[in-house]
Formats: structure tokens, C-alpha cells, sequence
């Protein structure tokens, strides 16, 4: 009713509150870019207060330490060929560390994940209590429990195995969790109608709905893994990490053999990114399927 | 005739599916055979069956219960016959002289009670541990070693007495005798000394009696003692948390700064000479290709351990990998507002400001945000390796190989860390993007339509 009493706004009206409009969010805009700009200062700076070397000293001489491994590689290059077959097993032994333990902790993931899914949950009442489990497993940093069992199993492939697999199982199990919450609940009650157990109707109702989803995330889990494996062997887990750490410690005279592992790691990385993105796109997008 | 080569035909038909059935039953059975196959190999390969040799018993049990429990150390200096009591033997843990606990009375015989009928008592010459159900057993450490007395019969296993050395191992505690040095532990369940030590006048209260002296204008003084718990250094683990998060922060949003203009010339829309392209492209490989591991390892070189270090190694990977997702989304952007904003006459600068930034922005802003929470389990991992933040006190706390208390704390430190920074983030990408409840159903209705795929 009031409407009718007020004109209708003026162009000069309307014009005035649009640059207001756009001026507010201008400076809110801008305050919030400052305050991110001043955050991001200041966190260098701390970071660079709190660091043995500064940044400012450090920058130049970034390119010493590669510049060095180069420079002892290339004068030995003869040798590289016979320091990549050396450390070709070691590098076998990442790759399989990466890849039991993405098998395991996929396998212990599918489990959660369809222990934790509605519908499908033989117990509801326990889906908060084992997505609690996969939070924390997913939660604790592999090198963590690696670490810890490294002091109770002794140094080895096995520790690096298990504190990835318990990590794959969180991170893939919320994945999982997420797919299979898109499977089609019929097979599962034609399946139930003919008096199938819970493992039967998992694994023949729900697995083939959602196995080329579960197997892509388990091939990019395990891309992450390789990195995962090879940063354990560094801190004595087994692997081409520790053959790294060794050679690193003999310092100069050995980098020869430190560029050697670098390039292994280097192309061991990329080839399998390649490959998984490869088939990863085969099974998503189905050109061969 | 028709009936016939329908029958035919149905015969074919049936074959055909049965064919397709032997598949789908060989790949459905065959795989997981597989999966088995490789595990059976792996587990020879890493010597499972061999492992239970070496697991070191020992060090699983120290390990747990040090972990919920500590003990007290009193120590009989047996050279002048002095007694002290320190918590976990550390000096830091140490009650002043002529001061103890409610179980130890010191005095000419100290008399140490380890309860359910245990007594050690630390005489002048003589050192006696009464055992219930067994009986006493003396010594008289000196020069020509502990002279240790048993009761007769047999020595039980908890026993071990040498010419230079007597143990015992009870539940009650432990007594060790050697030439020189008497020392009995005493086992409690709890952190000891977690808020305060034994130097501040607050050890001991309760919560009730330290809330009044902090309403009474102690608290200042009540959190410095805290804050300066020399055991737990609780100081230390803020500053340490707080360098972590600020190495996830740093980097990963340090890598969206650089990752961003330079996707800008990874794109085909956006830069028209393939060379530059092939360039910036091979450089987003290679930055992601050299693991956050060699990058650590270049840039420790150059900078020492630090936050600072680690914040660059995540910043030079996650360049590489922005720079991947960054420059798909561009090639994906739509051109008609481009060249709207084109119509009005805009710069380049500005096309590029509000034509393309704001549609590529819900992208960006979650897969920042997806990366800074796994970032800041990085960014624990790599402050392990360089040495700085909660990483670095956790390894150094597990080389010590005693304070499994610090680690567990540690630890769960860490899990509540990556556990907020996982909700934080959550909670801000969903009040940054309104979009997302529509993009995450749009996913899961693709995800259901590439559901039966793989026979």
C-alpha cells in the first residue's frame, strides 16, 4: 500500500545505489585482499624469522646443490648406467610397498566404506563409530606410524607397508564411502530375496556397480603412494628413500649416485602418473570398456 | 524356415551370453585371485613369516605402557649414601632435596613404599626389598659387588642377581642394585607433571583450588608456570603446531599465487604459441614429476632446516600440480562472457579480471582448500625430514626412545590438527561457494551413470 505513495525511483536514483553497491564491495573486496596480502607477510616473515637459513641468503644459492649432483654425475656419467641397475631392486621395493599397501588399504577401505554406508550397513548403528575409525586413519600422516613401528619391527619395508595401508584405508574408505552411496539398492534385495548373506550381496550386488570407480581412486591412491613410499624409505623405511638418505650422507663423491636416484624416482614418477591417468581415463570415460 | 534360424539364432545368442557371462565371471573371480597372488608374493618378498623374530617384545611393552603410565626414580647413590627422587629420573622431574612424595619417608633408613605389602628400605649399609610371598632379599653393595641374599630355594625368573647386579621385576615396581647405585621405580598411570611441574607452587592443586587462586589475580602467574612446563614445553608444541600450519598455509597458498598466471600460458585459449605452451606445460611435469621428497631434500640445502623450507617445498610441488588443474579449468571457461565483457570496451587486464577470474574462482578456491588440508599432513611429514614444526619434535621425542608419553601426545596433537584443518576447510568451502551442494550432486549422478563399466 505504501508503494503507492512513494514515485517509483529515479534513474539518478537507482544509478546512485548501484555505485554505492559496487563501491561497498569494492572495499570490502580490497579489505579482504589486504588482510590476506598482510597474513600471507607476515607468515613469510615468521616462517623466514624461525628458519636456520633466511631466504634472502638462501635464494642464491638454491641452484648449488643440483648444480653440484650435475656436475659429479655428468663427470661420471659412465658410471650411471651400472648405479641405475644397483638401485633398480631398491626401487622395486618402493613400488611394491606402494602398491600392497594400496591393495591392502583399498581392500580395508571397501570394508569400512560399506560398513559405513546407509542402506547397505549391516549394523546402522555402528556407521558413526567406523567413520570415526576411517577419520582418524585417514587423519594420521603415514609417518607417524611409521616412525613408531620402525622402533618395534626394526627398520624395513613392512613399517613403511603398514602405516600406508592404515592411511589408504581413511582416505579411500571416504571415498568409497561417497560412491557407494550412488549404488543401485536392487541387486541387493533381489540378492537378499534369494538368501544371500551380507559378504554375497556386497560382493555380487554392490562391487560390480562401483569397481571401476573404486579401482580409478585406487589408482591415483596409488600414485600418491609411490611419493608417500619413498619419503618413508628416507626416514629408514626401506626402499629407494633410504638408498637416497644413504648416499646423500656420504655427501660429495657420491652424488653421482644421489643423481642417479633422483633421476630413477623421477621417471618411475612420471611414468606411472601417465599410465594411471591413461587407464583412469579408459575406465571413467568407458572408450574401451 | 523362420523357426528354424530363429533357433538358430537363439542358440548363437545363447552362446554369445554365456561367452559374455565366462567373462564377467573371469574377471570378477580372477581379480581378487590376482590381488591374492600379489600379496602372497609381496608378503615372501618382505619376509612377513620372519618378522615375528625380530618384533622387539620388549620395546612393544615399554612403549605401551610408557605411553599411559610413568614412573619415579628413587636413587640411593651407594658411594656416600645419598637418596633423591626424581619422575622419570630427569633432572627436570626432580623433588628438591629433602622432599618426597607421600610414599617415600627419607631419614636415616629411607623407607620406600611400592603398596600391596611391598617395602624396599634403603639402609645405611643394607638395602632390603620384602616381597610378599616370597620373603626378603638383602644386599650390601660395596666393593666386592652387591652381595646379594636370596631366600632359599630356587631363584624365580623375576630375579636376576649376578656378582655385580641384582634386579627384580615385581608389579609393584623395580629394584635395581649395583655397585654404585640403588635405584627403585615406582609405576603411575597418568602424564606426570603434564600441567605443572614440581618447581611451580601449583603442582598438586586441583582444579577447584587453582580456580580460586586465578580469580584471586594468579592466573597470569598460573599460566605462565603452564606455559613454561619445562617436562612438556608446552610452549614449544604451540610454536611447533603453528609452524606446521603455517608451512601448509605458505605453501599452498603461496603455489596458487604462482600456479595461477602461469596456467594462464599453459592454455590454448589463452596463448596462441604452441612453444610457450609446451614449455610451461613440461615445466608443471617436471615440478610435479621431482617429488616434494628431492625438493625437501634441494631446497634444505639452500635454506636449513625450518618452517621456511618446508613451506617452499610444498610451494614448488603444488605449483606444478595448480598449475595441471588451473590451466584445465581455463581451457574450459566459457568465451561468450569474455567477449561480453570484451563489448564494453574493457582492457585485456580487465577482460581477464572479470570475464575469466570469476568463472574459474569456485575451482580454484576448492582445490586450494582441498590441498591445504592434505598440506598440512605434508607439511608434518616434511618437518620431519628438514626438521621444523610438530614433525621434527615428534622424531626427535621417538629418538630418544623413552618419552613415549611425548609422542603419544604428540600424535594426537597431530590427528586433532589434520582433523580441524579437515572441517575448517570443509566449513569454509562450503561458505565460499554456494555452488558446491549442486556440483557434488552433478559428480555423483556421473559417477552413477559410469557405474557398469567394467563387465
Amino acid at each position: 500500500m505504501s508503494d503507492l505513495n512513494t514515485s517509483p525511483p529515479s534513474l539518478t536514483e537507482i544509478r546512485g545505489d548501484y555505485i554505492a553497491l559496487t563501491q561497498r564491495k569494492r572495499v570490502y573486496g580490497g579489505i579482504l585482499l589486504a588482510i590476506f596480502a598482510a597474513l600471507m607477510a607476515a607468515g613469510f616473515r615468521t616462517a623466514d624469522a624461525r628458519n636456520a637459513g633466511s631466504f634472502r641468503d638462501g635464494f642464491t644459492n638454491v641452484f648449488d646443490y643440483p648444480a653440484e649432483v650435475l656436475g659429479e654425475a655428468l663427470e661420471k656419467s659412465a658410471q650411471l648406467p651400472g648405479h641405475l641397475v644397483h638401485f633398480f631392486p631398491s626401487l622395486v621395493e618402493t613400488l611394491n610397498i606402494a602398491a600392497a599397501s594400496t591393495m591392502i588399504g583399498a581392500i580395508a577401505g571397501i570394508i569400512l566404506s560399506l560398513l559405513s554406508t546407509r542402506g547397505l550397513a549391516p549394523w546402522p548403528a555402528l556407521i558413526p563409530v567406523f567413520r570415526r575409525i576411517m577419520d582418524i586413519s585417514r587423519a594420521i600422516p603415514e609417518i607417524v606410524i611409521a616412525l613408531v613401528l620402525i622402533f618395534l619391527l626394526g627398520g624395513g619395508p613392512v613399517p613403511a607397508m603398514i602405516a600406508i595401508a592404515i592411511h589408504t584405508a581413511g582416505a579411500l574408505g571416504k571415498l568409497f564411502s561417497e560412491v557407494n552411496e550412488n549404488a543401485s539398492l536392487k541387486p541387493v534385495d533381489g540378492l537378499e530375496s534369494v538368501g544371500a548373506s551380507w559378504a554375497q550381496r556386497m560382493y555380487l550386488g554392490v562391487i560390480p556397480q562401483v569397481g571401476p570407480n573404486y579401482v580409478s581412486y585406487a589408482l591415483l591412491r596409488f600414485e600418491i603412494n609411490i611419493r608417500a613410499s619413498a619419503i618413508l624409505g628416507f626416514v629408514g623405511a626401506g626402499g629407494i628413500g633410504y638408498e637416497l638418505r644413504n648416499s646423500m650422507s656420504w655427501g660429495q663423491g657420491r652424488y653421482d649416485e644421489a643423481a642417479a636416484i633422483f633421476l630413477l624416482l623421477f621417471i618411475t614418477i612420471v611414468v606411472v602418473d601417465q599410465l594411471s591417468g591413461q587407464l583412469r581415463d579408459r575406465m571413467t570415460h568407458g572408450a574401451k570398456a | 524356415m523362420t523357426t528354424i534360424s530363429t533357433e538358430l539364432g537363439l542358440a548363437d545368442r545363447k552362446q554369445a551370453t554365456s561367452q559374455l557371462f565366462q567373462k564377467k565371471k573371469l574377471i570378477n573371480f580372477g581379480l581378487p585371485v590376482i590381488v591374492l597372488l600379489y600379496l602372497t608374493y609381496v608378503f615372501v618378498a618382505f619376509d612377513i613369516s620372519g618378522l615375528w623374530d625380530k618384533v622387539s617384545v620388549k620395546n612393544a611393552r615399554t612403549l605401551v605402557s610408557d605411553s599411559y603410565s610413568y614412573k619415579t626414580h628413587v636413587t640411593r647413590d651407594n658411594r656416600d649414601a645419598s637418596v633423591s627422587v626424581a619422575i622419570e629420573g630427569e633432572r627436570k622431574g626432580r623433588y628438591p632435596d629433602g622432599e618426597a612424595p607421600a610414599w617415600v619417608s627419607l631419614g636415616e633408613t629411607t623407607s620406600i613404599n611400592l603398596e600391596n605389602g611391598h617395602h624396599v628400605r634403603f639402609g645405611p649399609q643394607v638395602i632390603e626389598y620384602d616381597i610378599p610371598g616370597y620373603g626378603l632379599v638383602t644386599a650390601k653393595p660395596g666393593r666386592t659387588g652387591v652381595n646379594a641374599t636370596l631366600p632359599d630355594g630356587p631363584v624365580p625368573n623375576w630375579i636376576n642377581a649376578s656378582k655385580n647386579r641384582l634386579a627384580i621385576t615385581t608389579d609393584a615396581g623395580r629394584l635395581t642394585v649395583t655397585r654404585n647405585r640403588t635405584e627403585v621405580f615406582r609405576y603411575f598411570t597418568g602424564w606426570e607433571l603434564f600441567f605443572f611441574t614440581l618447581d611451580s607452587p601449583y603442582h598438586g592443586m586441583g582444579p577447584a583450588k587453582l580456580l580460586s587462586h586465578a580469580v584471586q589475580g594468579e592466573a597470569g602467574a598460573i599460566f605462565n608456570d603452564f606455559w613454561t612446563n619445562k617436562m612438556w614445553r608446552h610452549q614449544d608444541v604451540a610454536w611447533a603446531i603453528l609452524e606446521t600450519l603455517l608451512m601448509a598455509f605458505l605453501g599452498t597458498l603461496g603455489a596458487g599465487i604462482v600456479a595461477l598466471p602461469l596456467a594462464f600460458l599453459a592454455t590454448r585459449n589463452f596463448m596462441r604459441m604452441s612453444s610457450v605452451r609446451f614449455v610451461v606445460r613440461r615445466f608443471f611435469d617436471f615440478l610435479r614429476g621431482v617429488d616434494s621428497l628431492i625438493w625437501t631434500v634441494v631446497l634444505s640445502r639452500a635454506f636449513g632446516p625450518g618452517p621456511l623450507t618446508g613451506a617452499l617445498a610444498i610451494l614448488v610441488t603444488d605449483t606444478g600440480t595448480f598449475g595441471k588443474i588451473f590451466s584445465e579449468a581455463l581451457e574450459n571457461v566459457d568465451e561468450k562472457q569474455i567477449e561480453g565483457v570484451q563489448s564494453t570496451g574493457a582492457s585485456p587486464l580487465l577482460q581477464y579480471r572479470f570475464g575469466v577470474i570469476p568463472q574459474i574462482t569456485p575451482v580454484l578456491l576448492s582445490q586450494l582448500l582441498y590441498f591445504l588440508e592434505s598440506n598440512t599432513r605434508s607439511a608434518t611429514i616434511i618437518g620431519a625430514i628438514t626438521g621444523g614444526g610438530i614433525g621434527l619434535l615428534l622424531t626427535q621425542a621417538i629418538i630418544t626412545q623413552k618419552d613415549w608419553e611425548e609422542v603419544a601426545y604428540y600424535i594426537v596433537l597431530i590427528i586433532l590438527m589434520v582433523m580441524f584443518m579437515d572441517w575448517f576447510s570443509g566449513w569454509l568451502r562450503r561458505k565460499l561457494i554456494k555452488g558446491e551442494e549442486k556440483k557434488t550432486k552433478i559428480r555423483k549422478s556421473n559417477a552413477a551413470k559410469n557405474a557398469f563399466l567394467l563387465p
